[in-house]
């Protein structure tokens, strides 16, 4: 696994590419990027303060990942994560898992997306008209984790 | 001595980020700890919001945890990344 916690923006098709051209016997790469928006909660954003807490925060993403590993046979995957200051339009964090088949690897990702929302130490900060504000966690998150706990599936 | 962390709004609304917290033997879980903070008054009842977050030598854990002299504990919101 590939685990990385940076200030600097990135090229997702790149990081892709990358997956493939490391692992050339792979059937199937699932990306997932997510970008800061400029528009949330019915304000625009202008920008947006990313905080974490260092130490803890790769090693709770290695703990997702290495679930993730435990439920579905993975060839690799790569999480990578920004913290300080970014722009609408910027990517935020990706995700890319590399499988044989591509079942394993979008449900890999959506499990990892999913705990990494709820359980990886990150704290949103936006700038709006009105002001900087902390972004509130949403109940949706916390929910979205109920269809891996009913389900504990072996790798396939 | 406990190690406590403090992130994002409630570093904001407690005014510092970090602190050393003398142990003594009534503090036997993070729940104590929470509640040795919350006696000290107004700004830090921000520490007994329903769906405040903790984490014990850096691995998220719950009120009920064990505490050690020589810890690190940590109390955030809920966390929003991605």
């Amino acid at each position: 696994m590939r685990i990385c916690v940076q200030t600097d923006s990135f090229d997702p098709g790149a990081l892709l590419n990358q997956m493939h051209a490391d692992y050339r016997g792979t059937g199937a790469v699932v990306g997932f990027v997510g970008y800061v928006r400029d528009f949330n909660d019915g304000d625009p954003v202008s920008g947006m303060w990313l905080e974490h807490y260092p130490g803890m925060t790769e090693k709770a993403l290695a703990d997702i990942v290495e679930q993730a590993q435990t439920r579905w046979l993975l060839h690799e995957v790569h999480v990578l994560h920004r913290v300080g200051q970014l722009e609408p339009g910027e990517p935020i964090v990706f995700v890319g898992v590399a499988s044989a088949h591509r079942q394993a690897a979008f449900e890999a990702n959506t499990f990892i997306m999913d705990y990494l929302k709820t359980r990886a130490p990150f704290w949103k900060r936006e700038s709006t008209p009105q002001g900087e504000r902390w972004v509130d966690a949403k109940h949706s998150d916390e929910q979205a984790l109920t269809r891996w706990q009913a389900s504990e599936s072996k790798p396939s | 001595m406990i190690d406590l962390q403090f992130f994002a709004r409630y570093r904001d609304v407690l005014g510092c980020g970090a602190e050393q917290l003398p142990w003594d033997d009534s503090l036997r879980t993070l729940g104590d700890v929470r509640d040795r903070l919350l006696s000290r008054g107004e700004a830090w009842q921000v520490l007994a919001e329903p769906r405040l977050m903790c984490a014990r030598n850096q691995t998220l854990c719950d009120l009920a945890t064990p505490v050690a002299d020589g810890d690190e504990v940590a109390f955030f919101p809920p966390v929003t990344g991605g």
